[in-house]
């Protein structure tokens, strides 16, 4: 994607700091229960700087100077503690306009040519095109909007949305018919049916869930956001109920001290930071470009346990690579070689090419120049077969194994003893054969590799101890996919496989209660990308693949399935970490606000002031203050995300534990004495 | 503290698993509805109860239907026990004339035995007629033990199944609670406390001539079945006002052991169940080794200070030893503070000694216990408050571990975590506003005592009793008034039926999830790094709400106390 990969930038963190300004509305703040709550308790205490008196009569004169001087000092931090909070939430929200704005540049005024019912093309504005609609795109014009190439086949400029500069061809028919609106055409024509209605394109989602305009609460955030109101709840009706106890006592408590320890107790910290959590985890996302159509999908990537991977283009480079000549028949290894590129020296696929290569190495030198009149030709879905018809009347082809077999013995020639013994050797080996014949002649066999890609084995790995099985689905053979399966190290894998036992593989896992991943592009894919979880569909596939899945990967790289997971889980574990931290911190504050409250009513609770904070007032401040700080100074983690390293479920919660839950205790004691000393040394609260 | 009394404590504790755990074996048996040798000695007898209410046994019910025959067979005899005793004065059973009960303290009697709690306004001996303590008492003592195991058995089911609706028959289960589990068990515990002495007779009380020439009327009754589920049922309402530190109701040492062991045993036994359920009883012994490490630790902090005694008292009077002021000698204080901690802990709220009386940090204790609510906790809605704390701990740390949160291969999500929230809110709640209210009031103030930050720690006493359905008193406070009748009526109610029936709608949601087999993304429950973060949630959640108010009640006093005596000192 061609948008700022860069951390803040001044102009984000400007337009934050004002909208964090407009976030103090009550209407926008409700949304968020526990910063609701601290906005009221401001309130009231902004009240009480202003009348001291509003709650009680007991507020002798000679204070009012130092109360007025303390419920201020109480609104100020209150206020502080929101703006932080709205702070984070903006910066968050700020990155994802930035990267809206940027896309929505591409998204200019553009005129289309409608095919009219006569058949003529009008001038529209592209705003203007339905679903349904043709057009007719030309060479360097922009594509109107989203659509189906009906006829024509060219190359696309789609650097816009992928911020990939190479261009990729589009055409008519197969699974590489769908183009985005906003892409450019470089060149030939093409006739396009729309495929979507204005304001839904494409482009048009991603901005408005970069934007996190679209943004709804995952399922995960709304169950936490139930817990972290519950909790507030709680505390409100301590802090509610503490009163008359006190008067009981025969004391009044301060009402600006109970706001404070009511601001202290409920999970703030958490509550401010919740949402920037989830935005910066779908920017995350979008930073790895990919297009999650929602936060669910992100979420339910943490929670996937199997994994299903096509063979090609995922787990091996896409192409398989010939290793060796295994010659037949009494041939000789050179004779077979040099047939075996003559057969490929007009052949343009990574196959083909692989052959010429490897004969290379065998110092088979063939030119093009010398084949000019020689016939090509090409492979095809039917012949399965490819290859030269020489002027002199040689037919060279090399092809599958069981065509060249047919054809050979169509032609009434004979087939060689060894060559099902060697063609299976390769199958077994993992390799695919391929026969080269001349003149219903064999000479033997191309031994075409598969290359797993490397690292992939470290990456199963890794999944494998986050608990996620991985499938590797493959049109190859049983023998061929086992082999390919074991170099890879994958836990599973369908051979021989159909669109539909894709399908059936994923409602097998699902009805164990387990969750599915996939990648896919192909028309075919679709509905199994519809009933995977987690469906990512590559950019280069069809319109009805990128619709099914949830996710759209704008490189197009399958394995990025691997990072979305990563990502979701990180999305959660910063949550959990956070919730932890931030109720971890209450056991400080009380230890600190406790004993300064209570201490005219029972002096002898001194004793828990543990932190020898040097007076009651000091101490609630320095809570207050560090309550405050602390979202700032997590802000960082919450847009970053907590580290993650696969390791088992046990590890990680230890792990996590420890620095969140056991530090969240830790880490407050010493924020607040070191608050409580500065502010005595300035001598503000003695 | 002595090396003797120590090994009391954990003599008993030992005892406690030799019997909970095949106790745990056959709960299981009996609610798996597991063919057994037993059939044939109770199918009849059952076969013919459901032919008498009418019920079709093979029915089975989804979560609202259970529920709805659970709430609905609780408020016929909440109604039934409420007449009972109001009506007693005119009925038969009553050698001793004892007058109907006023609405208010029926109410509150009714609510508190429908309830579990068994916390107790009136003296038995002097303000209820043997037929209420029979068919009052004694028999919501059954009722409201069976009905909470059941209501555990219903969830726990919802847990091990999926792809069903079926949480199995209310009839059945709550049939077979009585007549395979507390029917035998009660008769048997009766029996043996009879042969060591506690009375059983229908026989007004005795009047004696006493050698200074004094008449003396000694209370007695059918004593002896109601002690045993008193004790089986987790329930603790006393025949006598004195509970068990009368001694007819608990006569010596061995009764004593023997009624803590009766305590403990069901509740012990059900977290066996659990792990029979779940085919994994590491899950148990995690929670064992936790839960049963808290139990000991109140009980060693009780028997501690206890032990040492009270240091104003050695200050001032120059008397050493250990603090004896309510407690019975021929229990002892190892015992006694084993009692106190294990009454609280499964939620029974029988005492054998006057928790008023203890140390004010061993007062603590107790209180701590009912505020967690969880360490083994009562009859059935023990385990209960055990799974929904399991719940939100399960959640934290699950997000923590990246994964949606899974439960026994569950999931976890909004509408559990918000019922598990409900629960969990719901104890705070009628605790402490309850207390607010009493404390701000003239009719609340008035019942107090004691003054200051004792006087705290009763009122907050009571209701925290209440609300755990504990039913121990601190005493100290004059509960029988309207408005504590009422108050902790209400209190007790809300604390049982408010997380009854969040749980059972969070089990409606749990049993239509499918079972995600674990793998090594899963947190696993079972393991003992997660029971800490288990105890950690309870403790952090449970001590946080209240330790404002600990700070005033116990601590306080505590601090106060030593604060004074160091002030003597110099």
């Amino acid at each position: 994607m061609s948008v700022t990969k860069g951390t803040l930038s001044a102009e984000i963190l400007k337009s934050s700091f004002l909208e964090s300004f407009k976030k103090f509305h009550p209407k926008i703040l409700f949304r968020n229960p526990v910063m609701f709550v601290v906005e009221i308790g401001m309130l009231i205490t902004f009240w009480l700087t202003i009348d001291p008196w509003a709650f009680s009569s007991k507020v002798s004169l000679g204070h009012v100077a130092s109360a007025r001087g303390y419920n201020l000092a109480v609104t100020i931090i209150l206020f502080f503690t929101i703006l932080f909070g709205n702070f984070a939430e903006a910066i968050a929200e700020g990155r994802g306009k930035a990267q809206a704005e940027t896309l929505r540049k591409t998204k200019t005024e553009l005129i289309a040519r409608l095919q009219q019912p006569d058949g003529t093309f009008a001038q529209v504005p592209a705003s203007s095109l339905k679903k349904g609609d043709i057009v007719k795109v030309v060479a360097n014009e922009i594509i109107p909007a989203d659509g189906e190439v009906l006829e024509g086949i060219g190359s696309v400029d789609e650097s816009a949305i992928t911020g990939e500069s190479a261009p990729v061809i589009r055409g008519a028919g197969g699974d590489f018919s769908s183009v985005t609106g906003g892409t450019k055409l470089l060149s030939d024509e093409f006739l396009i049916r729309i495929t979507v209605n204005p304001g839904e394109s494409f482009l048009d989602k991603m901005i408005g869930l970069v934007e996190g305009a679209t943004r709804q609460k995952t399922p995960n955030e709304l169950a936490l956001s139930v817990l972290l109101a519950g909790l507030t709840l709680i505390f409100l009706i301590v802090i509610v109920c503490l009163p008359p106890v006190a008067d009981y006592l025969g004391k009044s408590l301060n009402i600006a001290t109970l706001i404070a320890l009511l601001v202290c107790l409920i999970p703030t910290t958490i509550g401010a930071l919740l949402s920037a959590i989830g935005i910066a985890g779908m920017d995350r996302v979008i930073r790895f470009n990919v297009i999650a159509k929602s936060g669910k999908a992100v979420e339910a990537a943490g929670d996937v346990n199997t994994l299903i991977l096509d063979k090609t283009g995922t787990i091996t480079i896409g192409n398989r690579l010939a290793s060796e000549f295994i010659p037949v028949g009494g041939h000789e290894e050179k004779e077979l070689a040099e047939q075996a590129v003559l057969s490929s020296l007009f052949d343009e696929t990574p196959e083909g090419r692989s052959v010429v290569e490897l004969g290379q190495t065998m110092d088979i030198q063939l030119r093009r120049e010398d084949y000019v009149d020689a016939e090509n030709v090409e492979f095809s879905a039917d012949t399965r077969m490819s290859g030269l018809n020489l002027k002199n009347g040689f037919i060279i082809r090399k092809g599958a194994v069981d065509a060249i077999k047919r054809y050979v013995q169509e032609q009434g020639g004979e087939i060689p003893e060894d060559l099902d013994h060697y063609t299976e050797l390769i199958a077994k080996d993992g390799g695919t054969p391929l026969a080269v014949m001349v003149n219903k002649e064999i000479y033997g066999l191309i031994y075409l590799k598969d290359i797993v890609k490397p690292g992939m084995r470290e990456r199963f790995a890794e999944l494998r101890k986050m608990g996620i099985k991985t499938v590797m689905c493959t049109g190859d053979n049983p023998l061929t996919a086992a082999t390919i399966a074991k170099e890879a190290g994958v836990d599973d894998f369908i051979a021989e496989a159909k669109p539909e036992d894709k399908m059936q593989l994923i409602q097998r896992e699902q009805e164990q209660g387990k969750l599915v991943a996939m990648s896919g592009d192909g028309t075919n894919d679709a509905p199994a990308l519809a009933q995977a979880d987690v469906g990512l569909a590559m950019n280069t596939g069809t319109a009805a693949a990128k619709e099914a899945g949830n996710m759209v990967d704008l490189d197009s790289d399958p394995t990025k399935l691997i990072e979305v997971v990563s990502i979701g889980k990180q999305l959660l574990i910063t949550r959990g970490a956070l919730t932890t931290f931030s109720i971890a911190n209450d056991v400080a504050k009380y230890f600190a606000i406790i004993p300064a409250m209570f201490v005219t009513m029972i002096p002898s609770l001194q004793v828990l002031n543990i932190m020898h904070l040097s007076s009651p007032r000091s101490a609630i401040l320095s809570a207050l203050i560090f309550n405050a700080l602390v979202i700032p100074a997590l802000i960082p983690i919450a847009m970053r995300g907590v580290k993650y390293r696969p390791m088992s479920a046990t590890q990680m919660l230890i792990r996590n534990l420890l620095i969140f839950g056991v530090g969240g205790v830790i880490v407050p004691f010493a924020g607040i004495k070191l608050i409580d000393v500065i502010l005595t040394a300035t001598g503000w609260f003695s | 503290m002595t090396v003797e009394g120590i090994l009391q404590i954990l003599l008993v504790l030992i005892l406690m698993f030799l019997f909970g755990i095949p106790l745990g074996r056959y709960i299981y048996t009996i609610f798996s509805l597991q063919h057994s040798r037993m059939d044939r000695l109770f199918m009849p007898v059952e076969r013919f109860l459901y032919r008498l209410i009418g019920v079709d046994s093979s029915v089975s019910m989804d979560w609202k239907a259970y529920l709805r025959a659970l709430m609905l067979v609780n408020f016929v005899m909440l109604l039934f026990a409420y007449l009972i005793f109001r009506l007693q004065g005119r009925l038969p059973l009553n050698p001793d004339k004892i007058p109907g009960m006023s609405p208010a303290l029926a109410f509150n009697t009714a609510a508190s035995f429908i309830t579990n709690t068994n916390w107790q306004n009136y003296a038995g001996e002097t303000s209820m007629s043997y037929l209420g303590q029979m068919l009052g008492i004694t028999f919501l003592q059954f009722t409201s033990a069976a009905t909470g195991l059941v209501a555990a058995i219903a969830f726990v089911r919802a847990i091990v199944r999926s792809k069903t609706d079926n949480l199995g028959n209310f009839w059945v289960d709550i049939i077979r609670a009585h007549t395979r589990l507390l029917l035998p068990m009660s008769f048997l515990l009766a029996c043996v406390l009879v042969a060591l002495g506690v009375p059983e007779t229908l026989q007004g009380a005795a009047i004696v001539h006493t050698l200074s020439g004094d008449v003396q009327v000694i209370a007695r009754g059918p004593v002896a079945s109601l002690e045993a589920i008193k004790q089986l049922g987790t329930n603790g309402g006393g025949f006598f006002n004195a509970n068990s530190a009368h001694p007819f109701e608990d006569p010596t040492a061995l009764t004593c052991v023997l009624e803590i062991l009766a305590m403990g045993v069901t509740a012990t036994g059900l977290i066996w169940t659990l792990g029979l359920f779940l085919k994994n009883r590491k899950q148990a012994i995690v929670l064992y080794v936790f839960l049963t490490a808290i139990l000991m630790l109140g009980t060693f902090i009780i028997y501690g200070n206890e032990a040492a005694g009270n240091p104003l008292v050695h200050q001032a009077f120059g008397i050493h030893g250990p603090n004896m002021e309510g407690k019975e000698v021929r229990f002892g204080i190892p015992l006694t503070s084993l009692f106190t901690a294990a009454t609280t802990a499964y939620t029974t709220g029988a005492v054998n000694a006057m928790h008023d009386s203890l140390m004010p940090i061993s007062g603590l204790v107790p209180l701590l216990f009912m505020m967690f609510n969880v360490i083994f906790g009562g009859k059935g809605v023990g385990l209960l408050n055990i799974l929904m704390f399991l719940i939100i701990t399960v959640f934290l740390s699950g997000l923590m571990v990246g994964r949606t949160p899974e439960i026994f291969g569950k999931k976890i999500e909004a509408r559990e975590v918000k019922l598990a929230t409900v629960a969990m809110l719901v104890h705070p709640f009628v605790i402490l506003v309850p207390t607010a209210i009493a404390i701000a009031t003239q009719v609340g103030r008035a019942s107090i005592l004691n003054p200051g930050l004792h006087g705290f720690t009763e009122v907050l006493y009571a209701f925290t009793s209440a609300a755990a359905n504990n039913g121990s008193a601190f005493a100290g406070l004059n509960g029988n008034t309207e408005f504590y009748n009422l108050v902790l009526g209400v209190v007790m109610l809300l604390g049982r039926y408010i997380s009854i029936l969040a749980m059972f709608a969070i089990a409606g949601s749990m049993i239509l999830k499918p079972i995600i087999p674990a793998s090594e993304g899963t947190l696993r429950t079972d393991t003992f790094s997660f029971g800490g973060v288990f105890v950690a949630v309870f403790v952090i959640v449970g001590a946080l709400t209240f330790f404002p108010f600990l700070a005033i009640g116990p601590i306080g006093e505590q601090l106060q106390m030593m604060h004074t005596v160091s002030h003597i000192v110099h």
